[in-house]
């Protein structure tokens, strides 16, 4: 793997993982679970904090997917392509991005949506996430990549 | 407590009903903002309150319906460490929030002009202008209507408190054994449900004023559009050379107090502790969030002009090397 690529997986892994722990923090669980009572995880359930940390890195996700994006559509699909699993992943991730976007928008002031629009927001939130936790562990263990890169493939394939 | 009706609390009802009839007119003006929809908003007067506590058995009379009935023996709940929280047998408590009551007076001894003077204060839900109990809710039990007021919806509440532990001054109150959780994993989600002032939102749906405003034989509080209220507010503390608490608390609430001491003072000798809100100076809880959400805005951007800068720099290095 290219050191680029490296540097991605590192960072996508980081903000996967604190998205992940931040956003179940949003329900009351760690602390009647004392988790947060482990030295060290106290901030678990503070919900300020980690609701902060929900903002901060789903900020840095949607700069990531974005970078992709541009990166992807620079590179052109002969040169490096999504798999079939990378573009499932990438379907979930926007729908957690645009159901948590819609989320931020609805908790400035204001009542934008109506309160049952509020509770399917939030349990789609819930729903993408999990198919996403799920998805991503089926494509670990299988070593399912995000990409392939079809003249590579076909040039190392006939070299080797 | 138990509720005594003396004799002057008998003559003050009589003046109070004939006085309603008095005021049909401003009630019917304010009943017409009520039901437009527009955010509202109470002016507390805390100088004419006299403690009778009409307000807080006309809203238990009032909101009775809304009171959880719960199931019992509870669900064992998981870890044994989660407690049940029980006011079911205590339904005549008065001197605190909980499940049954939504609304009740403070106490605070302090000098007027010299003179030694007992304060008597309604406290319930403030009604922030951006309530966190709604806002950070995670299932969107907790709401907001249009016109500001905040409120629970028992049929979804799950009980886990969060409602409580992000208000600046801990309103919602839990009852275990009622409720949603019930019906999915009592022994390890969920703990009841929360219970709060909900502004009488049914009865100002219909136009009517809430229970504790209606039943006041002073009448402590006024209701109306958010900025007429805030308005009269100030002219208020103004005239009575006084203090405002609630217009900024929290980033602004549709509850002001107007006092003649300072409350700090207040907040300094009144009883705080469960179910007793304090009178601290509150900052604007969802205001770190709200600020970070622009960061989500130009994250795209960030992004976007990252890769270009990466797409540049790798063609430039690439016509480097071709021509050198
Ligand atoms: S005072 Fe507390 S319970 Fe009432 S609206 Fe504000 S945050 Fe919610
Ligand atoms: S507005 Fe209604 S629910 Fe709230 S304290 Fe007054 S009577 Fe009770
Ligand atoms: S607000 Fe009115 S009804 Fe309530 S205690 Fe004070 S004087 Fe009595």
């Amino acid at each position: 793997m290219a050191l680029h690529e490296k540097l991605i997986t590192y960072i996508y892994t980081t903000i996967f993982l604190f998205l992940t722990i931040t956003g179940f923090a949003q329900m009351p669980i760690f602390k009647r679970y004392h988790i947060a009572d482990i030295p060290g995880l106290g901030w678990l359930a503070e919900f300020y904090i980690t609701h902060a940390m929900h903002y901060i890195f789903g900020a840095v996700l949607i700069g990531l997917v974005a970078y992709l994006l541009v990166e992807q559509i620079a590179a052109g699909k002969h040169e490096k392509r999504l798999t079939k699993s990378g573009y499932t992943k990438g379907v979930m991730l926007i729908g957690l991005i645009v159901t948590g976007g819609l989320m931020v928008f609805k908790n400035l002031s204001g009542t934008p949506y109506s309160p049952i629009i509020v509770s399917i927001l939030d349990l789609t939130h819930l729903a993408f996430c999990m198919a996403l936790l799920f998805y991503s562990t089926f494509t670990l263990i299988t070593k399912k990549g995000w990409v392939r890169y079809p003249i590579k493939d076909i040039v190392t394939k006939r070299i080797f | 407590m138990k509720r005594i009706i003396t004799r002057r609390s008998f003559i003050k009802g009589a003046v109070t009903a004939a006085c309603s009839i008095a005021s049909t007119s401003s009630f019917a003006r304010a009943a017409s903002a009520l039901k437009s929809g527009e955010p509202i908003a109470t002016l507390l007067d805390i100088s004419k309150c006299v403690g009778c506590q009409e307000c807080v058995y006309a809203c238990k009379e009032s909101n009775q319906a809304k009171y959880p009935k719960p199931e019992k023996p509870f669900p064992k709940m998981y870890p044994s460490t989660v407690k049940a929280e029980d006011w079911s047998d205590k339904t005549d408590v008065v001197d605190r929030l909980t499940p049954y009551n939504w609304l009740y007076i403070q106490s605070a001894t302090v000098e007027i002009d010299g003179e030694s003077r007992e304060l008597t204060i309604p406290r319930r839900c403030m009604h922030c202008q951006n309530p966190p109990c709604v806002k950070l809710c995670p299932w969107g039990s907790a709401i907001q209507l249009d016109n500001g007021i905040s409120r629970i919806d028992s049929d979804t509440c799950l009980g886990g408190a969060k409602c409580q532990t992000v208000c600046p001054w801990l309103i919602p109150q839990r009852q275990t054994g009622v409720g949603l959780y019930l019906d999915l994993l009592p022994a390890f989600a969920g703990n009841g449900v929360m219970y709060k002032c909900d502004r009488c939102y049914n009865k100002i749906a219909e136009g009517e004023m809430p229970a504790c405003i209606e039943a006041c034989p002073e009448n402590v509080q006024t209701i109306g559009p958010r900025d007429e209220i805030l308005k009269q507010a100030y002219e208020l503390a103004v005239s009575m050379n006084g203090y405002i608490y609630g217009d900024k608390e929290n980033g602004g609430t549709n509850t002001f107090y107007v006092s003649p001491v300072p409350f700090e003072k207040i907040n300094e000798v009144i009883e705080k502790g469960k179910g007793k809100p304090h009178f601290e100076a509150v900052a604007d809880t969802m205001k770190t969030g709200n600020n970070l959400a622009l960061s989500m805005v130009v994250a795209p951007v960030a992004g976007v002009a990252a890769a270009f800068a990466k797409f540049y720099a790798t063609n430039t290095n690439r016509d480097d090397k071709k021509n050198s």
